[in-house]
């Protein structure tokens, strides 16, 4: 089971580095996306599988999934949403005020565009 | 007062959040802004005197036992770098009030300010690696605030950069701290420490020490991650650019060095040396581009990196003295720079161009502010008895008691680079012809230069009372020199 997810998480990124290095802003955004995606899987995966009940204190259970990762990944989803939001927000606003959303024409500084 | 070393993270936050409330208010925003942060810069030094007097101060919150709750660890180390971001951000804001523009001002300019605080402290005094990368998100959030607020197209092109590095570089941190927990199994920067030193030298712990390496050294703009720095840096106006250059890449320092004294101390010949030559080559970089340019503020952006470079090549002779210059360095170029962009940011406004070759003879109409920029260009070189001197003699000490002969006289050589980089903006802006017309008025250019001057002079101070700060660096050297002290006062009573 952890291969299987290793593979699918190694195609997220995959996935992802490919829409970051490419030109359009959205195409970049939503390759963050992608990766905070794989991120949060891979953060599941290195805590182990396993576990057949909820990690619930009670008596007789021995056998429990890791908690930990899953609190993790809560906190690091919420982070993730609002940071993507904030982007998604900032491209709009780029593409308006500078005219374009390919990231080839955003260099330059002030005096040369 | 157990609770006494949050006091610098909670109060930034609580006066953060009453100031979203009435963001139309200037005038309310600037009083409420200055209460909070002389507030919190009276509990950091409370906590520093604490500190001093009882040694490491640790909490775990939720009164669960560490390592399961997320533990705030205040050694002096950290508590020195709070105190001294609180300072920054003091003057920083006592700046902004001539300098930002009420505009900024209505569009939650100081709630940013002070979250991006919080998150600051909060990253030096958290004991827990996920608590950190939290705390890095508090403050990232905030600085893309900062640096978008006023909406130029500069800062627009150039803060769509900097998101997306920080967000790549976010992810490589939790992927980091992923492979961290499936070797040891716990967050505990303390408990991490212990097991990590159980496992002893093994291959993935390089690994991970690697990644760490490459995860802050974006942060804190180390070769070749620094690639971001300068564009990004350049495009927020000065008082931003100050409270930027002067705490956020620190943090990213501090970062490395609390990892590399705290975790991955089993293979120092291959993680350090790494972090040696890193360093160096940052220090080459920085170099080459504080000297190549014409533009003041990149002039300063490149020092930040050669600072960088300095601080981390302190760090990485892991011996006392080259600590201890690290823990001197790292304090006295927050408040240089500081002090280096606020004055730099007073010609800007006076000349209306950030270009060299565009302005000169400044001297004859603002001589205060041609000899303050003296002396802290001097301080930012090292020339004693200024702040930076005791700082780059340590390291270089280090650096020759860990028989690194070359490396330790190319540091040496660099402060010349360093001057003549300074000096540079000295001899342009000040010296030479009057050339275009004056923007400013006289009682704007007092208001400015007020909190320039004091901060100027705190550095000469800290350069000057060096002696006395000795103390407060050897207990901030041996903790990191020894990690046994900060696991001890985190599990204390557990045990």
């Amino acid at each position: 089971m952890e291969i299987l997810m290793s593979i699918l998480i190694g195609f997220l990124f995959m996935a992802a580095v490919y829409l970051i290095l490419s030109r359009s802003l959205l195409r970049i955004i939503i390759g963050t996306g992608l990766l905070s995606h794989g991120t949060h899987l891979l953060l599941l995966t290195m805590g182990g599988l396993g576990g057949k009940s909820a990690p619930v204190l009670a008596d007789g259970i021995t056998d429990y999934a890791d908690p930990l990762p899953q609190a993790l990944i809560l906190t690091a989803i919420v982070i993730s949403f609002g940071v993507t939001a904030f982007s998604l927000v900032l491209a709009y606003r780029a593409y308006k005020v500078v005219g374009t959303d390919n990231m080839d024409l955003m260099k330059g500084n002030e005096d040369n565009d | 007062m157990i609770n006494l070393l949050l006091f610098p993270v909670l109060i930034p936050f609580l006066f953060a959040a009453v100031l979203l409330l009435f963001p139309k208010k200037v005038k309310a925003q600037r009083i409420v802004t200055m209460i909070g942060l002389l507030f919190a810069l009276a509990s950091s030094f409370a906590l520093l005197y604490k500190v001093k007097v009882d040694g490491v101060q640790a909490l775990t919150l939720g009164s669960w036992a560490p390592p399961f709750g997320i533990t705030m660890v205040s050694d002096m180390f950290s508590a020195m770098l709070v105190t001294s971001s609180l300072l920054i951000a003091l003057f920083v804001v006592w700046y902004s009030f001539n300098s930002i523009g009420e505009e900024r001002e209505k569009a939650f300019y100081y709630p940013a300010i002070l979250f991006m605080l919080t998150g600051v402290n909060g990253a030096f005094t958290t004991g827990d690696i996920f608590n950190m990368f939290v705390f890095f998100e508090v403050l990232l959030m905030s600085s893309y605030v900062l640096i978008v607020l006023g909406g130029e197209k500069i800062q627009l092109k150039e803060s769509i950069k900097y998101i997306i590095v920080n967000i790549v570089s976010s992810s490589l941190f939790v992927i980091t701290v992923g492979y961290l927990y499936s070797v040891v199994g716990t967050l505990n920067m303390a408990d991490i420490s212990v097991k990590l030193a159980e496992i002893g030298p093994s291959g993935i712990v390089t690994v991970i020490a690697v990644l760490f390496l490459i995860v802050f050294g974006i942060k804190g703009g180390i070769f070749p991650l620094f690639f971001w720095l300068p564009g990004s840096y350049a495009a927020p106006p000065i008082p931003v650019l100050a409270l930027f250059g002067a705490l956020l890449t620190k943090v990213g320092v501090y970062a490395i060095m609390r990892t590399y004294t705290l975790f991955f101390t089993t293979d120092v010949g291959y993680t350090h040396t790494l972090l040696m030559i890193l360093s160096i080559l940052t220090i080459v970089v920085g170099c080459i581009g504080a000297l190549a340019y014409f533009d003041v503020k990149q002039i300063i952006i490149y020092n930040i990196v050669i600072a960088v470079g300095v601080i981390l090549f302190g760090a990485s002779v892991m011996n006392e003295s080259g600590m201890m210059g690290s823990v001197f360095y790292l304090i006295h170029d927050i408040l240089i720079k500081g002090a280096l962009f606020l004055l730099i940011g007073i010609v800007i406004k006076i000349t209306g161009t950030s270009d060299l070759r565009k302005m000169g003879g400044l001297m004859k109409r603002y001589p205060m502010l041609g000899w303050v920029y003296l002396i802290v260009a001097f301080g930012l070189a090292g020339i004693p008895p200024l702040s930076g001197f005791i700082g780059k003699l340590l390291i270089v000490q280090g650096g020759f008691e860990g028989e690194l002969l070359w490396q330790s006289i190319f540091i040496l050589a660099s402060s010349l680079l360093v001057l003549l980089s300074a000096i540079r903006i000295f001899i342009y802006a000040f010296w030479g012809e009057e050339k275009g017309e004056f923007l400013i008025s006289k009682k704007k250019y007092r208001h400015l230069l007020a909190p320039a001057i004091t901060l100027a002079s705190i550095t000469v101070l800290y350069g000057v009372g060096a002696e006395y700060l000795v103390p407060f660096m050897a207990d901030a050297t041996n903790v990191l020199l020894d990690p046994s002290i900060y696991v001890d006062a985190v599990f204390e009573g557990v045990k």
